[in-house]
């Protein structure tokens, strides 16, 4: 089973300050990351820049528009995102605690990712 | 009553939510944990039972208790509390024993001092060695593979056997008997360095492929693939490459294997029959499984360079995957790039299989002729006896050459063959499309 896990920081202060992540976070983070791979069960996994660089794009009855970030209007923003895959719906939660322990205070999204049907 | 009701419905449904939980930290952790140990005891199997008491004891005490906050850790100490409590058992029992138990409590002595720290340190890597020495060559293939399951896939005995389709105490005797190897061959527990190294990976590599392959193309029973066992290699390769991501043909063997998975769904039709490769629908084919391999082989090759190694087997093979995967269509298969590929992998490691699928690739770049004049060679090999792919490949070749009848009677040689039901009612249907022809 594939899973999605989006990662949502409390707080939008320090995702938006485009302020890099310490030397500390960042070895944690890589800790982790290392720790996932050696488990088997890591297929993708990246952080994102502040909405600054991003836009937001929208339909709606048809016409598109363009807003270009920051989001002022949206509360939690999508810090990153890991692909996970595993035997179980519980595995995935049980790393996914794994992570927000090391991340810091926020929400972890679990997703189930739809599958090919023979390798599932 | 409806209250009581609710409540012993929901005190199961908790223990169920903690035995699933319990099964995921298992998975997680079991070879971390079996190799802290066997690092330790210097024995895999007294590691695997220190492991599964602990096991034991959480699935006793979680369900009461709720699950730790850090449920590693527990397993962990909890362990250990019962290697100490092993240990003091073995030296009161070797203090009535002959000489020999005397050497063993003495080890075991040595080895206290090593054991809090093996345990309370993180000892990621310790798996490294379980795998070195799970797929150690003093045991024989299928040994290696189920113990490697068992040790380092955090599978039960009876999902392994499952997965083999054999009863589960047979399964449980091939694993306590490799473990017995093990100890009676006095395995040292290590990652090997030097010379030595280069054999034993090729090993470990081995028995993950084997095991990927018994899913791939199902030797037995009725299904063609059994995807469990495809994803247990998968598992496996992907935290080899987490282990030891300096070597090529670590990430060669994945690349090939995810290449290779990602056509899963396309490789069995609607009843369950096999789908061979330029008939696929490519479509199906998952490119989220392609991309990430023609990364890992680009790694490889990379890895390769920079040590100044020629590719090895499995980034050659991954190499001929990958040409496939890149093309859109059957018709745009890079054939000459293939033929390649199989001299160089045929040079490397010289095998009528090899050559086999050379001149499948030599028949499409330059005719059915041209390929059938390699396989004729071939025909009195007798490494290629019981292969039944050699018919196969002959009936394919003859068949473009419109030698109908011939064709036919190697299709229906090749399904005598195979022990893989749908793949000899696919050689069967190919047989009768033959008499078809001719008439």
């Amino acid at each position: 089973m594939r899973f999605m896990t989006i990662y949502r920081p409390a707080g939008r202060k320090s995702l938006e300050a485009d302020v890099p992540p310490t030397e500390e976070e960042m070895m944690k983070m890589g800790a982790f990351i290392e720790e996932l791979s050696k488990a088997g069960v890591l297929l993708a996994a990246d952080g994102l820049l502040s909405s600054k660089t991003g836009a937001l794009v929208r339909q709606s009855n048809g016409s598109v528009t363009v807003t270009d970030g920051p989001f002022a209007e949206s509360k939690e923003l999508i810090g990153g995102f890991v692909i996970l895959r595993v035997k179980s719906r519980a595995e995935a939660i049980e790393v996914t605690e794994r992570f927000l322990k090391l991340a810091g205070d926020g929400e972890c999204e679990v997703r189930e990712m739809y599958d090919e049907p023979a390798a599932g | 009553m409806r209250q009581l009701f609710e409540d012993v419905v929901s005190a199961a449904v908790t223990a169920a939510d903690t035995h699933r939980t319990i099964d995921a930290v298992w998975r997680i952790e079991a070879p971390k944990l079996i190799a802290g140990l066997a690092r330790m005891v210097r024995d895999v199997g007294l590691a695997e039972e220190l492991a599964q008491d602990a096991l034991v004891a959480a699935l006793e005490k979680w369900p009461e208790t709720g699950i730790p906050d850090n449920p590693a850790a527990w397993l962990m100490q909890t362990a250990k509390n019962r290697g100490i409590d092993r240990l003091r058992r073995l030296k009161l029992a070797s203090r009535k024993e002959d000489e020999a138990a005397r050497e063993i409590e003495a080890q075991l002595e040595a080895a206290m001092p090593d054991l809090e720290a093996a345990l309370d340190d993180d000892a990621g890597d310790e798996r490294l060695g379980l795998i070195f020495t799970a797929c150690h060559p003093v045991l024989t293939a299928d040994a290696r593979a189920a113990l490697t399951l068992r040790l380092l896939g955090g599978l039960t005995t009876d999902e392994i056997a499952r997965a083999f389709l054999v009863p589960e105490p047979t399964m449980a005797q091939r694993i306590v008997r490799a473990k017995r190897t093990l100890t009676d061959a006095r395995v040292p527990f290590e990652v090997p360095r030097g010379e030595d190294r280069a054999a034993r990976l090729a090993s470990v590599l081995e028995v993950i492929y084997l095991i990927f392959n018994e899913g791939y193309s199902a030797t037995s029973g009725a299904n063609w693939v059994r995807p469990a066992l495809c994803e247990e290699a998968l598992r496996l390769g992907r935290a080899l490459a987490g282990l030891a991501p300096q070597e090529p043909e670590v990430h060669g063997l994945l690349s090939l294997m995810e290449i290779q998975a990602s056509r899963l769904a396309a490789r069995v039709g609607p009843d369950g029959e096999p789908i061979l490769l330029l008939d696929q629908d490519r479509s199906r084919w998952d490119q989220f499984l392609i991309r990430r391999g023609l990364k890992g082989l680009e790694r490889a090759e990379t890895l390769a360079k920079e040590s100044k190694t020629a590719l090895g087997p499995y980034t050659l093979q991954a190499a001929l995957a990958a040409c496939h995967a890149r093309a859109r269509k059957a018709e745009d298969t890079d054939w000459a790039r293939i033929v390649g590929i199989y001299g160089a992998l045929a040079s490397l490691t010289p095998s009528p299989v090899i050559e086999l699928n050379r001149a499948v690739a030599l028949g499409m770049l330059m005719g059915p002729a041209a390929g059938l004049e390699i396989v004729d060679a071939l025909k009195d090999e007798p490494a290629l006896r019981n292969y039944h792919p050699l018919p196969s490949v002959r009936g394919d070749l003859l068949k473009k050459l419109g030698r109908m009848a011939e064709a036919r009677a190697e299709f229906e040689r090749a399904a005598s063959m195979t022990g893989n039901e749908r793949e000899k009612k696919l050689l069967l249907d190919r047989a009768k499309a033959c008499t078809e022809a001719q008439n």
